[in-house]
Order: C-alpha cells, then sequence, then structure tokens
C-alpha cells in the first residue's frame, strides 16, 4: 500500500470526476466498515480513495415532495435512528440497518455501502426493497434511477456502471395502516451474518392486506424480491392458508449457499418460517398506525 | 507519496500530525502521537478496544481512517479523566474490579461513557446491547455490566 491517495470533495460531480479519472484504481469510501476490513486484509489494494461523507447530499435524510423519504447513501445507522419520524414510518428499513455489527460499527455504516459491498446477506437491502426504494445513481454520463433490487447482481458485484457512484435511497410515501418488518435468523444474536434475512412491508384495511412486498436475503447470490410471497398475501386477512402460500413462495425462491451457518434444506425452510414471523409484526404495526 | 498534513482536535485539544492516506486513526494515535491507551485487538471492528468518538459518535477507530479525523474532533481513553481525577466510571471499575488483563478496558470505558451520554437511565439488557461490540477474554461481562450501571445509579443519584 504504497502509492494510494485520499480525497474528500464536497461536490458530487468533484467525486463522480475523481472516481471516473481512477478507472478502476479507485475506490468509493463511506463508512469504511467493509472497506477498511478489504483493504487490511489485503483483499482490495485502491489507488484512490474516494470519501463522499462530505457531500451534501449523501448525508442528507429529506421529505420528498411527494411525502416520502430521501435518505443520503452514507447516512450511517446510528444517524438515521436519530430522525425524528423514519423510524416510525419505516421500522423494519430501520431495524435492518440497525442490526449492523456493534454500536461502534452502526455509527458509521451505511445502506448504501451495505447495498454496494454486495453482500446477499447484506441486512438492510430486504427492508429497503420491500420499502420499494429506488436508487439514484450518477456518474460520468449523467443520473439514473433504477429499483434497488437491480442494483445487485452477485456476490460483490452490483450494477453499477464504472465510475457511478450511489447517490441516495428514495421510498414512497405511506398510505395509511402501512408498516414494516425485518427479522433475520443469526446463531448468536448481535453481530453474525444473515443465515436467512426477510423483509415484509404491508397495507392493511382493517385485517384485509391491501398491499404487499415481501424481500429475501441470505438464500441467493443477491437479495431477493419474492413477487409470489406478496401475491399470496395481498387480498387476503393474512389467515393461515395465506400466510402457507406466501411461506411456500418463499421457500422455492431460494437457492442458497449450503455452508457451516446453514444448510440449503436449512435456509429454504427458514426463509418460510421467518415470512410468517415478520409477516405478523409487520401487519401488527400497520393495524397500530 | 507525500504524507497529508491532518488538523484535527484530540480530548479538546487542537492537534496535527502527518499521516499516510491508507494508515488508520488508530495506527496514528498509537504510533505517532503516543497515545497508546486505545488497543488494537482485531483490527477489523470486532473487538472495540479501539473505541474511541469522532464528533461525540461511537466508533472503531481501526476502521477510521486518521486523514478522516481533518476537521472533526476525536476523544480517546486518555481524555477520560480529568488530570489526577478517575472519571466516574473509571473509579468504579476499579472498586469493582471489572477488569483483569484490562486490554478491552479503555475501549469498554469510552463505550460506556458514550451510553450514559446518550441514556443516561440504561437497562441492563440495553447496556449489555450497547456493548455487544467490546469484546471481554477475561471478565465474564457481568461485573462489566454492573459496573455501568452501578455509576450510572450514582451519576443519576448526584444529579438530583
Ligand atoms: C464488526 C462488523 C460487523 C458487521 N456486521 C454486519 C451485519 O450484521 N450485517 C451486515 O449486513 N453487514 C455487516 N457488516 C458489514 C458492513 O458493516 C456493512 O456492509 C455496512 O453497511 C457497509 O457500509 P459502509 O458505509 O461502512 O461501507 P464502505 O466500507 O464505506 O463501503 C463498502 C463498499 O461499497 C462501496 N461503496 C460505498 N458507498 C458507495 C457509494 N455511495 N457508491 C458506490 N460505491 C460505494 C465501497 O467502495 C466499498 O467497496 C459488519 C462489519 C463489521 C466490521
Ligand atoms: S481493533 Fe478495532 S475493533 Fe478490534
Ligand atoms: S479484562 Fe481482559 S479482555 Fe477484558
Amino acid at each position: 500500500m504504497t502509492d494510494i491517495q485520499y480525497v474528500a470533495p464536497s461536490t458530487l460531480d468533484e467525486a463522480v470526476g475523481a472516481y471516473a479519472a481512477a478507472k478502476g484504481a479507485a475506490r468509493i469510501l463511506a463508512g469504511g466498515t467493509d472497506l477498511l476490513v478489504q483493504m487490511r486484509a489485503g483483499m482490495v489494494k485502491p489507488g484512490l480513495i474516494v470519501d463522499i461523507k462530505k457531500v451534501a447530499e449523501l448525508s442528507a435524510i429529506e421529505k420528498t415532495p411527494e411525502g416520502g423519504f430521501r435518505i443520503g447513501a452514507a447516512v450511517s445507522g446510528a444517524v438515521l435512528e436519530e430522525h425524528p419520524t423514519f423510524g416510525k414510518v419505516w421500522p423494519g428499513v430501520l431495524e435492518g440497518l440497525n442490526l449492523i455489527g456493534s454500536t461502534q460499527v452502526q455509527g458509521r455504516a451505511s445502506a448504501g455501502g451495505n447495498l454496494c459491498n454486495g453482500s446477499p446477506a447484506a441486512d438492510s437491502i430486504p427492508g429497503l426493497v420491500a420499502a420499494g426504494a429506488i436508487a439514484t445513481v450518477q456518474g460520468p454520463n449523467g443520473r439514473r434511477n433504477i429499483p434497488v433490487e437491480q442494483v445487485p447482481t452477485g456476490p460483490g458485484k452490483t450494477s453499477l456502471a464504472p465510475g457511478e457512484i450511489l447517490v441516495s435511497f428514495t421510498l414512497p410515501p405511506r398510505p395509511a395502516h402501512s408498516s414494516d418488518a425485518y427479522l433475520r435468523m443469526i446463531p448468536r444474536t448481535e453481530m453474525d451474518i444473515a443465515v436467512v434475512g426477510c423483509a415484509v412491508s404491508l397495507t392493511m384495511d382493517g385485517d384485509t392486506c391491501t398491499a404487499a412486498r415481501v424481500s429475501l436475503g441470505a438464500v441467493a447470490p443477491t437479495v431477493l424480491l419474492v413477487e409470489d410471497a406478496a401475491k399470496a398475501l395481498v387480498l387476503t386477512k393474512l389467515d393461515d392458508a395465506s400466510l402457507d402460500k406466501a411461506a411456500a413462495a418463499c421457500s422455492a425462491a431460494c437457492n442458497p449457499i449450503d455452508d457451516k451457518r446453514g444448510t440449503i434444506a436449512y435456509r429454504t425452510k427458514v426463509a418460510g418460517v421467518l415470512l410468517k414471523r415478520t409477516t405478523a409484526i409487520a401487519a401488527e404495526r400497520a393495524k397500530g398506525g | 507519496m507525500a504524507k497529508m498534513h491532518i488538523t484535527t482536535t484530540i480530548n479538546g485539544e487542537p492537534t496535527e500530525f502527518l499521516c499516510e492516506p491508507y494508515e488508520t486513526m488508530l495506527d496514528v494515535l498509537r504510533d505517532n502521537l503516543g497515545m497508546t491507551g486505545s488497543k488494537e485487538g482485531c483490527g477489523s471492528g470486532d473487538c472495540g478496544a479501539c473505541s474511541v468518538t469522532l464528533d461525540d459518535r461511537l466508533v472503531c477507530s481501526c476502521l477510521m481512517l486518521a486523514a478522516e479525523a481533518e476537521g472533526h474532533e476525536i476523544r480517546t481513553i486518555e481524555g477520560m479523566s480529568e488530570g489526577e481525577a478517575l472519571h466516574p466510571l473509571q473509579q468504579k471499575f476499579l472498586e469493582t474490579a471489572a477488569l483483569q488483563c484490562g486490554i478491552c478496558t479503555p475501549g469498554v470505558l469510552v463505550a460506556a461513557d458514550a451510553l450514559l451520554k446518550k441514556n443516561p437511565n440504561p437497562s441492563e439488557t440495553e447496556v449489555r446491547y450497547w456493548l455487544a461490540g467490546n469484546l471481554c477474554r477475561c471478565t465474564g461481562y457481568d461485573k462489566i455490566v454492573r459496573a455501568v450501571l452501578e455509576t450510572a445509579a450514582d451519576l443519576r443519584g448526584a444529579a438530583e
């Protein structure tokens, strides 16, 4: 690690310019909780580190004119948790982000870094996918918006083009009686990697579910949007038969790895179990709100 | 490659240092600035022995580049006591033997102090979750958790 440079530009244009000019030799630095670990392990050897935290847009939490939220890609879990209303509207998104690591890690770790690092087990991503969040990306050729589920393309890989920086996540406005939840299955209760993660976002009308989105983590090469599970829930009273159907859809969507933390059979089964538990929490919250 | 010149504040003192762009805050604290209170247990964010605050937010100094300190404020274990007068957490840890080898202790104290500033009346569960990123190979955690809870109670009592 000798020929390495660090820059912390204050505008997005400068950041994109420096990042693109380095042609793949550069790395973006948000919270650094993946990047610094990887640099220390010798897995990545960037020639240039572009710290994006001084760019105002990447560190902002704003309300959109439509009544949704826009979260800068570099906002840490600790900062988002302190926001007065975000966690009331999107408790599931927040709990996913705040499951990342320890208090110390949460002080730095961002949803943008979690997404761009490309881990299939990234804890904050199922919540954002279930929320229907849109990622805004800016590169040398301008800006584009893509659904979050289209960003990861495989372990450690994303659909971001060379020189593109993730700018923000836009979450849609929430109808009344909507809420969400995220649960993960891990061998410990803290500081571990998800064996399965499940996020559910629901809108309720009395006892009837009128809209749903379901996302699974750690059961395939990327975080998944499970549309069949959502379909099984919509226009039902979340009765046992509907939940069984949605759980089966989750298990069917799984294409997991087999490792010491969980076998294929275990992960596949747990995906269905978590769907039921997560749906129950989201429904309870939605009826309350 | 030229070293970077960083201007920052450490434990309330305006501080300048030179560093390589890839050096961590922990490297600079320990090797350049002689502040060896922060420990390196893992270098990968798992153990919390390197805990410091950055603008009052608890972070691992091993996962922060020293260059990132530019214009910000760092607090370390060296800034915890007022001269010879120990911080109530430090005093309590001594009195209740909430440490054995002491390697984890600076990080635990910095983390516990950050907790009590945010939440003066934490439950035992809250203390355990807050300190989940501070590993201790010796004490079994119980004495640490109790020392934090007792200090919190003392400080609340003193504030009344
Ligand atoms: C002790 C410990 C425990 C952890 N526990 C968990 C856990 O429980 N669950 C979990 O999901 N993760 C966990 N992680 C991993 C990590 O903390 C998360 O992935 C975190 O969200 C990364 O965010 P960051 O801001 O620190 O990213 P960085 O490390 O700054 O960046 C990560 C990667 O994304 C790229 N990048 C970052 N931001 C952008 C952007 N805006 N545009 C383009 N590229 C970008 C970087 O170049 C880098 O390659 C843990 C890490 C540690 C050290
Ligand atoms: S040395 Fe930083 S967390 Fe272990
Ligand atoms: S006292 Fe030895 S590691 Fe905690």
